[in-house]
């Protein structure tokens, strides 16, 4: 699973945001639109395409688009 | 004692029994005098119910109420009923389009086909009596509103308010009241599996005009009313519990 790909993932669920913006320390928080769906969707994403179950506690104790990546690496 | 609301020599059928609303309407039924049948997947805390249960002559069951083959045996073990209470429901929060055949077969399968095969199983075996009442619990959502990722499961519920319609007057010549209670947000286990976090819970509070959720206990009294004398001529309606919050 790689960085980049996961980042890509991440970018596709957002509508108005560019897809350029998205980095790996991207604060996803600080992204103007960022709600509780996108981070439900997240949480499904990481499902959908790494078979991982996310919690909302996990994404609660992420500040970057990384942070996130990590724990889906981890609990591969 | 004069009490109208008194469930004594009723015998009450309860699904979910083994945690939150369903656990809450088991003790509080069994308080108010009536014989219980409860049912729950997870053993262990269906028996926790059951021990808190007072009086005696209480039954328990536990089944998987996703497999027909469970419901089969439910309804043959259960004895003739005054009541039944539709409790055993699941929540799966997922953006609509993360939804697909899974989540609709898992979610629709136990908030709304296990009640009405059970329904429909429990009528052709005449386990239901004449002037019984049958009560589901519904949701605010799906009927008044909905939630982030709550499309398939405000669609079971509003299946079931749907449902509850029609089964009042199918059911009204054998004198079987059918309603709904449909409650706001209520602490219990519904979403401990984590997918939204205690924070975002925290958050949704400052959205009820009484400033807090529901007890379980305040969706079980208003369970007894409907299923004792008080409410013998209500039939086919749906009783919001909300502490204000679909006001605003
Ligand atoms: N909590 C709320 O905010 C709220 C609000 C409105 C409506 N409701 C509705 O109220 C009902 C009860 O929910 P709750 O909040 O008390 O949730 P809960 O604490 O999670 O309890 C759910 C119950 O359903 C049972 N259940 C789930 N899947 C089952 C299956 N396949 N077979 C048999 N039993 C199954 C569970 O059994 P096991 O634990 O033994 O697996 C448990 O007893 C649900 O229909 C829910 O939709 C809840």
């Amino acid at each position: 699973m790689e960085l980049i790909n996961f980042v890509k993932d991440f970018a596709e669920l957002f509508e108005e945001t560019d897809a350029n913006f998205f980095k790996p320390s991207t604060k996803f928080r600080d992204i103007e639109e960022w709600s509780s769906l996108v981070a439900l969707s997240v949480i499904a994403m990481a499902f959908v395409k790494y078979k991982v179950r996310l919690s909302g506690d996990d994404i609660r104790k992420s500040l970057t688009i990384e942070d996130i990546f990590n724990i889906v690496k981890a609990k591969q | 004692m004069y009490n109208p609301f008194s469930l004594k020599d009723k015998t009450v059928f309860i699904t979910g029994a083994s945690s939150g609303i369903g656990k809450a309407v088991a003790i509080e039924c069994s308080r108010m005098g009536s014989r219980l049948c409860i049912t729950g997947r997870n053993a262990e805390r269906l028996n926790e119910t059951y021990m808190q249960l007072e009086g005696s002559g209480h039954l328990q069951l536990v089944a998987d109420l996703q497999s027909e083959d469970a419901i089969r045996s439910v309804v043959d073990r259960v004895p003739v009923l005054d009541g039944i209470v539709y409790c055993a429901g699941i929540a799966r929060p997922l953006p609509f389009q993360f939804t697909g055949k899974e989540t609709l077969e898992e979610v629709m399968g136990i908030n709304f086909n296990s009640p009405v095969i059970l329904s429909q199983l429990l009528l052709e075996n005449k386990k239901i009596k004449k002037g019984a009442s049958i009560v589901f619990i519904s949701s605010v959502s799906g009927v008044f509103c909905s939630s982030a990722g709550g499309s398939i499961y405000s669609a079971s519920k509003g299946a079931i308010n749907g449902l509850v319609k029609g089964m009042a007057l199918d059911l009204a010549p054998k004198m079987i009241r059918v309603n709904t209670v449909n409650p706001g947000m209520i602490d219990t286990n519904i979403f401990s599996e984590g997918t939204i976090t205690q924070e975002q819970l925290t958050e949704d509070i400052k959205r009820y005009p009484l400033k807090r959720f529901g007890k379980p206990e305040e969706v079980a009294y208003s369970v007894i009313y409907l299923l004792s004398d008080a409410s013998s001529w209500v039939t086919g309606s749906s009783l919001l519990i909300d502490g204000g919050f679909t006001l605003l």
